[in-house]
């Protein structure tokens, strides 16, 4: 490989970190709370909201359904708005975060759910609020479970920024489609898949072990 | 928060004259009706329930499961309505508040679980410390608190181990300490020893009766098991089928049970029975020749008196004991004793009419050959 080659992989290996680093806090900040509601806003549960929870239940599941590339050009006017331009890597954070924010949203929510609803219960003889519920016993009992759907959400991200070379994102799966498969690059392609399983391993045992440091239930002794 | 600035001792006094004591809790007329959603008929869970709890006492209420407990202990605390009549806690008419207001209402209400309900990411200290952050205490205040309650059940050293790493014994206390962070004057036990063994059971309601010896915290034990009740309470209520069917000291109860739901309660807790053996061949008509078994239940002033040795004297019948056992219930002797007698009508008739004489009650289980 050529020093051009090599000082690309390492550019389009920081510009996936960038995209991918960005839209998964992006997706966080609008998913966690978003999958607070949805786990507490049905019917008869605390924070009782059934109209806005099947409103944005329904929203969350089309933007769910929509296929990453097409969501990617479907929203070109809206990244224009918030981004300024619709191509590049800043940009391709835009619908990265989109994509993200609902899977987020839906893992929060089902993590949530999980909680001993006997918490609940106490929480509320203790005089608590529903925010208060939330944030003092829902999401901190949840935290771990939380932490590994991250991960999840997070490598789908990895694999989802390989999409947005469409729109000029760059990145690591960009290079492996220009160099590797459109200039038949085989060592290039190697390379950059190598790249990638080792990003995705290593977000995975690092997410892996949070988890399991945050998870107090199992521990004994 | 004001009631968090009262000393952590009550004066005594209160808790030894429980009946004079003003009721920190007063049922007038309880009704809660369910509407099931599917299905038609409503679901009567109380029936016009009237119940006074003075302050300090400790009162069991007692009931098989679907006798209403759980709608009880709901409505106590505030998280349910009644659909007629009033819940009023310390002076304050539960029932009839707005949400907000019943929330800090609670707070002077502690609750106790059967499965503890702690919070898994929080150590025993974070655990006790949470009702006081939700009531908004600042945090040095909070620390000197848990500090306080750690003691007060004995768990200084375990108070940074998470639930994981208690026993069931340390969760419960943990969960008591919990309950009793702001200061409550209602501790409601919902039945808070049900999951643990018996000598644990023991300890945890040892603890409750020495915090309300100590801090003259009002308590109520609900529970499915009369054991428990025997143990500790002062007074007992007897729900049944939605409808309190009996209530009075516990002593009293035990030794006059007045309702069949009571008698089954009473009966499965004594120890004292027949043996298979025995029991197998009870006859209901007595035998001639054979002897009759009689149970005698001793209570009151002449329940540590030799009663046995002087009827047998007196009437020269000799007495063969089967089984027997006294116990202590409220702090008084109440014993139990099963015996076996050569059947003859008058012999009966003499032991029973001295036994009466004597206040003591007596019944003929049966006969045998």
């Amino acid at each position: 490989m050529s020093p051009e080659i090599v000082y690309q992989l390492i550019f389009a290996t920081g510009q996936t970190l960038y995209m991918v680093g960005v839209s998964a806090l992006l997706g966080t900040l609008f998913g966690l709370p978003l999958g607070a509601f949805l786990a507490t806003s049905k019917s008869g549960e605390i924070l009782a909201a059934p109209a806005a929870n099947a409103v944005i239940g329904a929203v969350v599941n089309a933007t769910r359904s929509t296929p990453f590339i097409i969501l990617v050009v479907a929203i070109i006017p809206f990244t224009r708005l918030i981004a300024g331009t619709s191509i590049g890597t800043s940009a391709a954070i835009v619908p990265l975060t989109i994509a993200s924010a609902p899977f987020i949203a839906r893992i929060v929510e089902s993590s949530i759910r999980e909680v001993d609803p006997g918490l609940i219960e106490a929480a509320r003889a203790m005089g608590a609020t529903p925010m208060q519920i939330v944030r003092k016993v829902l999401i901190p009992e949840a935290l771990s479970s939380i932490t590994l759907g991250l991960t999840l959400a997070v490598v789908s991200l990895i694999s989802y920024s390989a999409m947005v070379g469409a729109v000029g994102g760059g990145g690591l799966g960009d290079l492996g489609i220009r160099y590797g498969y459109q200039r038949f690059m085989p060592d290039v392609m190697l390379v950059v898949v190598v790249s990638l399983i080792a990003l995705v391993q290593s977000v995975q045992s690092a997410g892996d072990a949070l988890a399991r440091k945050l998870n107090r239930r199992a521990r004994h002794g | 928060m004001n009631a968090l600035a009262l000393p952590l001792a009550r004066p005594a006094s209160v808790a030894s004259e429980p009946a004079r004591a003003k009721p920190v809790i007063r049922l007038e007329a309880v009704t809660k009706i369910f509407q099931p959603r599917g299905r038609t008929a409503p679901v009567t869970a109380l029936a016009d329930l009237t119940l006074d709890i003075a302050e300090g006492e400790i009162v069991g209420i007692i009931g098989r499961s679907g006798a209403g407990k759980s709608t009880l202990v709901r409505l106590i605390n505030g998280l349910e309505k009644p659909t007629s009549g009033h819940v009023i806690v310390d002076g304050v008419v539960l029932s009839e508040l707005a949400e907000s207001d019943a929330r800090t209402a609670r707070r002077s209400i502690g609750m106790v679980f059967q499965h503890f309900n702690l919070l898994a990411s929080r150590t025993a200290a974070g655990n006790i410390a949470l009702p006081l952050e939700i009531a908004g205490v600042a945090e040095a205040e909070i620390k000197t608190r848990v500090d306080e309650l750690l003691g007060l059940v004995g768990l200084s050293v375990e108070r940074d181990r998470y639930p994981s790493e208690l026993s069931g014994g340390q969760k419960q206390r943990v969960g008591i300490a919990r309950a009793l962070a702001t200061k409550p004057k209602v501790l409601l036990c919902d039945e808070a020893t049900s999951a643990l063994d018996p000598e644990t059971t023991g300890q945890i309601l040892q603890l409750i009766s020495r915090i309300r010896d100590e801090i003259g915290v009002t308590v109520v034990l609900i529970t499915h098991e009369m054991a428990v009740v025997k143990a500790i309470a002062d007074r007992v209520a007897v729900l049944d089928e939605g409808h309190l069917v009996e209530t009075g000291a516990t002593f009293e109860i035990f030794a006059h049970p007045g309702h069949e739901s009571t008698r089954a309660f009473v009966a499965a807790t004594a120890k004292v029975d027949m043996p298979d053996v025995l029991r197998t061949r009870l006859e209901a008509e007595p035998i001639a020749g054979g002897a009759t078994i009689l149970r005698i239940l001793f209570s009151g002033p002449h329940a540590t008196d030799p009663i046995l040795a002087r009827l047998s004297r007196s009437t020269g019948v000799e007495f063969n004991i089967i089984a027997a056992q006294v116990e202590f219930i409220g702090g008084r002797p109440f014993g139990n004793i099963i015996v076996s007698v050569p059947w003859s009508k008058q012999t009966i008739d003499t032991i029973q009419a001295s036994l009466q004489g004597l206040g003591l009650s007596s019944e003929v289980l049966g006969h045998v050959a």
